[in-house]
């Protein structure tokens, strides 16, 4: 099962490690934890006069899964506004079994998450970040 | 005779089982241990046979449930080596920690401390961080060594005339390191202040003879020792409990009610209000009487050399560090360990896939987590029925995450 689950996409995405750092000067950072496992995320954005996102970067203390999402966000975010950002994150939340339907690329790599419960907030904690570094 | 560790794996059904074509490798005994046949029994002979509420009825099955209730506290005193009405079934190891901090707390007065450490879990922090925030008490913190043991050596400094309760794990829930009780005993003794110990992961560990200890309050969890889920103990020092005013309100915790006044029945009842949990106390008190039958001597040996086992195969996995004691001398069976580059929570769920059942995160000890600045750790906690092939299989998946996963 777990073998399953770390398949080579999530890996190399976790591996790409895109948006990893920080940014020097952001419009808004914002970091969230997950109390039940310790995982951190926190993410800088860098916002256009119009709110979407112009550079982004993120720096993970969390497992695999979140890196792999963590990366995997930054590579659609530019360009995206909030709405645009609650959009990707319906990929995500159909990638792990939360919503129907079938996820879009990036996300579509996190299936194997849908029969890990227990790992799905892992996929969703930068969401949860960059969310409020938006609001 | 050496250790039997067959025998006693049999005693435990679960560990038959095979999943997903794979043996169960329990080593997560430090978040909850297996049971034996023997509490299994007991809690179904409890309910198939004399499942009633206690102290209250007449009737037969209602004597039998008070009779088995009591006799689990007798079994639960011989135990820990004092009396039975010294004794107070809790909710859990929690909850018996939150009673000490509102009821004992309540005696306190603003400014008194509280000395804590820093590899405590989150259950003998936050209680007296309530009490602080409700009575105005100070906390102290015993800070620890690089090998994960609490320091003693900066005791002096921190023990003050106002210090009333030092509380610290008796066994740490990540290093396994064991406190030298005897020295915290003493350096308490010179203020006055009084110790209580978090036995949570003592206890799975063999009988505890609590007066040697020179404790005052002593808890532990039913379901860390071989016993259901939902039952813990409270041990206090007779005089303590005596002076110590009700936890919660209810029925069984009093003497005499009316709306003019209420008066409190003694310890252990007057700690115990409402239904207490029944079938869990028999359970636990079937599990204390099996580890007091355990040759214990033959068992700590046997899990010592699993450690051994352990940590020799893990410095062989490069980038495994152990987060812990380096040696055998005064810890129990605990072992946690990061590997550079893999997150605990993905070992962890590599070897789920190994059959290996292994607990990684911050173990609900974040201070100690930060202090170390660690994400996290994987954790190998050991019981006496793990063997060495429950070992094999850990190595065999710490080494396939080192191979796949960075």
């Amino acid at each position: 099962m777990s073998d399953q689950l770390y398949q080579d996409r999530i890996v190399a995405l976790a591996k790409a490690k895109t948006g990893a750092g920080k940014l020097e000067n952001p419009t808004k950072s914002a970091r969230r934890d997950n109390p039940l496992c310790g995982d951190r995320v926190t993410i800088d954005v860098r916002l256009d006069g119009q709110g979407r996102i112009a550079e982004i970067a993120h720096q993970v203390r969390g497992c695999l899964l979140c890196q792999a999402s963590a990366s995997a966000l930054s590579s659609v975010a530019v360009g995206r506004d909030a709405a645009g950002i609650a959009a990707v994150r319906h990929d995500a939340e159909r990638a792990v079994g939360r919503e129907e339907g079938e996820a879009a690329e990036p996300f579509a790599a996190f299936a194997p998450v849908a029969a890990h419960k227990s790992r799905q907030e892992c996929v969703l904690l930068p969401f949860e970040a960059l969310k409020d570094a938006l609001s | 005779m050496s250790f039997d560790v067959t025998a006693v794996r049999r005693q435990f059904p679960i560990l038959s089982q095979i999943i997903d074509g794979r043996p169960v490798h329990y080593l997560d005994n430090g978040a909850s241990a297996q049971t034996p046949d023997a509490v299994l029994d007991a809690v179904r002979t409890y309910e198939t046979t004399g499942r009633a509420n206690v102290l209250r009825g007449v009737h037969r099955l209602a004597e039998r449930a008070t009779d088995a209730y009591e006799n689990a506290r007798t079994d639960v005193a011989q135990f820990l080596g004092v009396q039975p009405m010294e004794i107070v079934f809790t909710g859990g190891c929690t909850a018996a920690i939150n009673l000490v901090a509102y009821s004992y707390g309540s005696l306190l007065k603003p400014g008194d401390r509280i000395l804590l450490s820093e590899l405590e879990h989150h259950s003998n922090i936050v209680p007296w961080q309530l009490l602080r925030a409700r009575a105005g008490v100070e906390i102290d913190m015993i800070p620890v060594t690089t090998d994960g043991r609490i320091d003693l050596e900066t005791l002096p400094g921190l023990i003050t005339p106002r210090t009333k309760l030092i509380s610290l794990a008796h066994v740490s829930n990540v290093t396994g390191a064991m406190l030298d009780v005897g020295a915290v005993v003493t350096a308490a003794k010179s203020v006055g202040a009084k110790v209580m110990l978090d036995g949570a992961q003592k206890a799975p560990h063999g009988p505890i003879d609590l007066p040697s200890l020179g404790v005052d309050f002593y808890v532990f969890a039913g379901h860390k020792a071989y016993g259901p889920n939902g039952i813990g103990v409270l041990w206090a020092k007779p005089e303590l409990l005596d002076a110590m005013p009700p936890f919660m309100g209810g029925g069984s915790m009093i003497g005499r009610v009316t709306f003019a006044e209420t008066t409190w029945a003694p310890a252990p009842r007057r700690f115990e209000a409402g239904t207490p949990p029944i079938g869990p106390a028999i359970g636990l008190g079937a599990a204390c009487k099996w580890m007091q039958a355990l040759d214990w001597t033959g068992a700590h040996a046997h899990e010592m050399t699993m450690v051994q086992h352990l940590m020799d195969g893990l410095q062989k996995i490069d980038g495994a560090r152990i987060f812990g004691p380096a040696g055998l001398q005064n810890r129990y069976p605990v072992v946690s360990f990061t590997l550079d580059g893999v997150h605990p929570h993905d070992v962890a769920q590599t070897l789920d896939s190994f059959g290996v059942a292994v607990r990684a995160g911050h173990h609900c000890a974040q201070p100690l987590m930060d202090r170390f600045d660690l994400d996290g750790t994987t954790r190998v906690s050991m019981a006496p029925y793990n063997d060495g092939s429950d070992i094999d299989a850990l190595l065999t998946g710490v080494r396939h995450a080192a191979k796949t996963l960075r």
